[in-house]
């Protein structure tokens, strides 16, 4: 018979392997990114049909200014490197330094969104103008979206990162792995995007 | 398993026996009335009988193994443990991959001779705006040059009825009067919603979409009056939405178009 | 969200409610949700059925009689919607997959117990709200595929509430797929290797991986066509410059891997079921697991054939055509098997054979007519006609629901610790077999003699066949009643069924039925064949 019923064959680091709780939950997470970079994929893919298939009407305007959206870029890319430096700080148990760190990724994030904000005042075009405006309001607001949800979420974890009393800390890193990771992935979205919708 | 196969030999045969039967003799289409109609029926036959083959041989292994394998009153026990065959397995991986082959391959062929390959002045690269764009449902012959052939009308589709506009004659007809053994090409286009226009007697369909204009391509080959179909839901009285073809001879097409005909006036 | 495999922390038993109200709560424990699943989409199931029964009796007379000619719309709209969202797909998914995978890997729970509950109750407001929508300005009646422009001119309220419920819905399908696939991959029992996994988890892996690569897609999309909506942008609008023939693409993208999400994990349970009843080994076991990511990986590439009438380049069409059909060769490996796994068998005639052995018959039916219409010429003709609509009842309702009832008789007893009633359980076969043959099989000629789908009116000369259609309807809509009365009767007064009726070796079957809260009273099995009969594992009773 096959059917064991003892532990003694599987050694005791094995199990307390498989009850490494964080492990699974980032893996979960990795999955739901993933779902969630197919929904952008989607976008992407109307869009570049559109693009290849549906010109716009004579006289449509669609010039895009690349100042902000390049500024945007950068930030989003340096704030991705503060985070770095918020959980590293929070691994040499630090929190007071990580904490800082993640208020100026919230900060940075908040950047963002006001310069993205300020571009789709300034810019010549509204939603339903055309096909061209509508796919760029859909996309780059899909993704304000998740950036206002990260920066959400990064005010919620600085807050609990604090040192006396605080959920997080070395001991549990989890939200904070999973908020950083989250952010990279808005981050590397939005690189992509610049580069379809702006660049290409 | 693989030595005493030669048992299988008789009632495989039997089997492509009785499909080839049935398939040659139920007929489940209608009238043929195109000249891609008798094209359409060869390939369902063979598809037909292949699919009779796969389903009664299936059907007839499952309820085999029913009764054959069957556990008597009273007898316990298991089965043999066989856990698998590697050259079964392949067997019955590479038997169904050349029939998918010789099925997609003809099939091809038979697209080809109804005239599905034929590029119009679909390509998408370089165009503008202005361009119209036009996309082929299948079409006969050889009319890559405008996609539009000897008889061009032009159908509009709107909720809920077909419009045939027959540009020539500067009229428009609630009915399709085509002449027989001449090839047809119709141009599609809807006024709202997608439509689909469909002859079950010539075997064809095309939608008809907002927005992108279609062309069809056919040949009648038989007098008489035939459903125009749309196959598409559009609405509540998309049920209602038809309209009809009648095939004529050429005097009577040309008798029939002259009555209409605006242009001589 | 702790719950730990190890046998000292326990689930909060205390604070979940006992006995028949846990079945309300929002209960962390995966059986409890999986009952929950199965449940709440068998009454959807019957609403559905209900809808079904409507549109039979509408087409029993050529002419748009018994229902308006919008509701009409409205209700093969809600029937196709309901039928797929609220009922096969969570029940081959959600109520299976939860009842079984933890038993499966040896794990105490699902990865994450809370985002399950979660995923569950997300599908009855959804679904209410769907049914609701018919009562207020009307239902969305653009079909179950909402093609635009025709679902951005019809009446709004119903559409935007379908594309609110249908989004939930997929919300509810996500949650459930990371779930899954993460207790499969993470969860197992120290010492248990995935190639020694009972079939049903590989088949839930596959299905998984569709659903959390396809189903995002449709979410975007229907987010699209709401602006299009609401906001009155141009996305699928040919009016404003846009493109019905993308949404289409992106539509189906989806749409088509949904039919794999809806057949996949019930090849899987009849690769449970099959062994167990036939008391030989599943054979060809590697294949099997390869067929099915094969299964996975083309699924994904073929979508367009759902659009060959569309405008679809030639070499589009081509190619998908190609594609489609070769899934035929994956499938076809998987029906050999188990074909092989009769043969030679100890095989017991009993309901949950006799249904599986219907679905092997059903679907190898609809899989040929399928591959047919995979074929570009052949397909030019009957699509959008009644050969579609036999080709898709053949592999929906002849597959996954034959599965479906096949999986409760065989389940049952673990679940409630009662046998089901054979004989009532043979009568339901039977009605169902011959009432399913006798709806679809004419509809085949139908579809192939110029009779459309979704229409309320026809050619008189079609009435024949759809009287006869509509009877074989009726038989269906009677072949629930034993169902339901067996169901009934055996939960009070069913035989004893004992911890293990059927003397099965999956995990499930050894533990006490029905089991306990934790699944097991020790430490987890660790079952290295679940499919060792034959072998002397257990000896024969
Ligand atoms: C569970 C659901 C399910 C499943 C599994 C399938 C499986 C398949 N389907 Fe089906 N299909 C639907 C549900 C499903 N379908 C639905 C709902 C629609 C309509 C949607 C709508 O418009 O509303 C549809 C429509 C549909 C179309 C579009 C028709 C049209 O609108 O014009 C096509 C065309 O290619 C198609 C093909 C196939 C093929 C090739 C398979 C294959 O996977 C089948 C493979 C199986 C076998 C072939 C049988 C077993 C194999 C053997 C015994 C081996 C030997 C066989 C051969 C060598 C052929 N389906
Ligand atoms: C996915 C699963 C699924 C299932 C299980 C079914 C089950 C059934 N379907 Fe469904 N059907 C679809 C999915 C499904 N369908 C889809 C996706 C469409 C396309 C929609 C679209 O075009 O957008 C469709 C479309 C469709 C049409 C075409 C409509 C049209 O194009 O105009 C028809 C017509 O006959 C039909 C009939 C039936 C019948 C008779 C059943 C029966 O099997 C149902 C049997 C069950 C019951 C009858 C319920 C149980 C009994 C009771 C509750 C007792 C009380 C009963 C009475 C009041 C009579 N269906
Ligand atoms: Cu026009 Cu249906
Ligand atoms: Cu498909």
């Amino acid at each position: 018979m096959t059917i064991l019923n003892n532990s003694d064959e599987i050694k005791k680091s094995e199990i307390e392997l498989i009850n490494h709780h964080e492990d699974y939950r980032i893996f979960g997470l990795i999955i739901f990114l993933i779902a969630d970079g197919m929904t952008f994929a989607g976008f992407f893919a109307a869009y570049l049909t559109y693009k290849a298939v549906n010109p716009l009407p004579e006289g449509s305007i669609y010039e895009l200014e690349l100042a902000i959206p390049t500024l945007n870029t950068i930030l989003l890319l340096v704030s991705s490197a503060t985070f770095h430096k918020a959980g590293k700080a929070l691994v040499n148990q630090k929190n007071d330094i990580s904490q800082k760190w993640l208020l100026v990724t919230a900060s940075l994030g908040i950047t963002f969104l006001i310069c993205q904000l300020y571009e789709y005042f300034n810019l010549p075009f509204g939603l339903t103008d055309n096909l061209f405006a509508s796919t760029f309001y859909a996309l780059t607001g899909f993704h304000g979206l998740h950036v206002t949800l990260g920066t959400l979420m990064i005010l919620i974890i600085s807050w609990q990162t604090r040192i006396n009393g605080g959920r997080i800390s070395y001991k549990n890193m989890f939200p904070l792995e999973a908020v950083e990771l989250y952010w990279h992935f808005v981050d590397g979205i939005w690189v992509i995007l610049f580069i379809i919708l702006y660049l290409y | 398993m693989l030595n005493k196969s030669y048992y299988l030999i008789p009632i495989i045969s039997i089997i492509i026996g009785i499909s080839f039967w049935i398939g040659f003799s139920v007929n489940l289409l209608p009238e043929e009335a195109s000249i891609n109609a008798p094209i359409y029926d060869e390939l369902f036959k063979i598809l037909f009988i292949i699919g009779l083959i796969l389903f009664i041989g299936m059907t007839a292994l499952v309820i085999y193994s029913l009764f054959k394998f069957r556990k008597k009153e009273g007898e316990f026990g298991d089965g043999i443990a066989l856990e698998g065959n590697l050259s079964l397995e392949i067997i019955w991986t590479v038997i169904p991959s050349i029939i998918v082959l010789f099925v997609g391959i003809y099939s091809y062929n038979i697209y080809d001779r109804m005239g599905g390959m034929n590029e119009l002045n679909h390509n998408h690269a370089n165009m503008n705006a202005n361009d119209e764009k036009i996309w082929a449902g299948i079409s006969q012959g050889n009319n890559s040059n405008s996609g539009l052939g000897e008889t061009a009308i032009e159908v509009s589709a709107m909720q809920f009825a077909f419009l045939f506009n027959y540009p020539q004659g500067e009229f428009i007809s609630g009915e399709l009067h085509v002449p027989v053994d001449q090839e047809i090409s119709i141009k599609m286009e809807s006024k709202d919603v997608i439509h689909a226009f469909w002859i079950p007697e010539f075997r064809i369909k095309q939608d008809i979409i907002p927005g992108q204009p279609t062309i069809l391509n056919f040949t009648p080959t038989r007098i008489g009056k035939y459903p125009i179909i749309c196959a598409e839901l559009c609405g509540p009285y998309h049920g209602g939405m038809r309209a009809s073809i009648i095939v004529e001879d050429k005097s009577d097409y040309e008798k029939w178009f002259n009555q209409n005909n605006k242009t001589n006036l | 969200m702790t719950i730990l495999i190890d046998n000292k922390t326990k689930v909060k038993e205390s604070l979940q409610p006992k006995g028949f109200l846990r079945y309300f709560s929002f209960s962390l424990d995966h059986k409890v949700i999986g009952i929950q699943y199965l449940v709440c989409g068998f009454l959807f199931y019957l609403v559905g059925g209900t809808l079904a029964s409507a549109i039979r009796i509408e087409l029993i007379s050529p002419l748009s009689d018994f229902l308006p000619r919008d509701v009409y719309n409205q209700v093969l709209t809600l029937h196709g919607t309901i039928m797929i969202f609220l009922w096969i797909v969570p029940v081959v998914n959600g109520a299976f997959g939860n009842y079984l995978i933890p038993f499966y890997v040896g794990a105490r729970d699902m990865a994450f117990p809370r985002l399950n509950a979660v995923a569950f109750w997300l599908i009855p407001p959804s679904g209410l709200m769907l049914i609701a929508s018919y009562f207020i300005e009307g239902a969305a009646q653009s079909g179950w595929t909402a093609y635009p422009p025709l679902s951005i001119t019809t009446p709004q309220s119903g559409q935007i509430i379908w594309i609110l419920s249908v989004l939930l819905l997929g919300g509810s399908s996500i949650f459930g797929g990371i779930n899954f696939i993460v207790t499969i991959l993470k969860l197992r029992r120290p010492g248990l290797k995935l190639m020694n996994l009972p079939m049903y988890c590989w088949a839930m892996l596959g299905t998984s991986i569709l659903v959390v690569l396809s189903t995002p897609v449709l979410a975007g999309t229907l987010i699209l066509l709401s602006f299009d909506i609401v906001a009155h942008t141009g996305f699928f609008n040919p009016a404003l410059g846009g493109n019905v023939v993308v949404y289409q693409h992106l539509f189906w993208f989806y749409s088509h891997p949904a039919v794999y999400i809806m057949v996949l994990p019930a090849f899987g349970l009849v690769s449970e079921i099959l062994p167990i009843h036939c008391r030989k080994p599943l054979f060809g076991y590697t294949t099997m697991v390869f067929s099915i990511m094969g299964i996975v990986v083309l699924g994904l590439v073929v979508w367009a054939h759902h659009m060959f009438t569309s405008g679809t380049p030639p070499w589009m069409r081509l190619f998908f055509t190609i594609a489609t059909a070769f899934i035929a060769v994956p499938t076809g490996i998987k029906f050999f098997n188990w074909v092989a796994t009769m043969w030679g068998g100890k095989i017991s005639l009993n309901s949950a054979m006799l249904f599986s052995c219907g679905f092997i018959i059903n679907f190898v039916f609809g899989g040929i007519t399928g591959v047919a219409l995979a074929q570009v010429p052949f397909d030019i003709h009957v699509h959008d006609t009644y050969f579609v609509v036999a080709h898709f009842h053949y592999i929906v309702y002849g597959g996954s629901v034959f599965v479906i009832f096949s999986s409760i008789y065989h389940w049952y007893p673990k679940v409630v610790g009662k046998i089901l009633n054979e004989n009532l359980g043979y009568l339901h076969f039977a009605l169902t077999f011959i009432g399913f043959n006798l709806c679809f099989a004419p509809q085949h000629w139908l579809g192939l003699n110029g009779m459309p789908r979704r229409v309320a009116e026809y050619d008189p000369q079609f009435q024949f066949v759809n009287q006869i259609s509509s009877i074989g309807a009726l038989l269906m809509a009677i072949s629930t009643i034993p169902f339901l009365i067996n169901i009934f009767i055996s939960f009070k007064k069913g035989k004893i069924a004992g911890n293990n009726p059927w003397n099965g070796l999956t995990p499930e079957w050894l533990t006490t039925s029905p089991p306990p809260v934790e699944n097991w009273e020790g430490e987890a099995p660790l079952v290295n064949e679940p499919y060792g009969y034959g072998k002397d594992y257990l000896s024969c009773k």
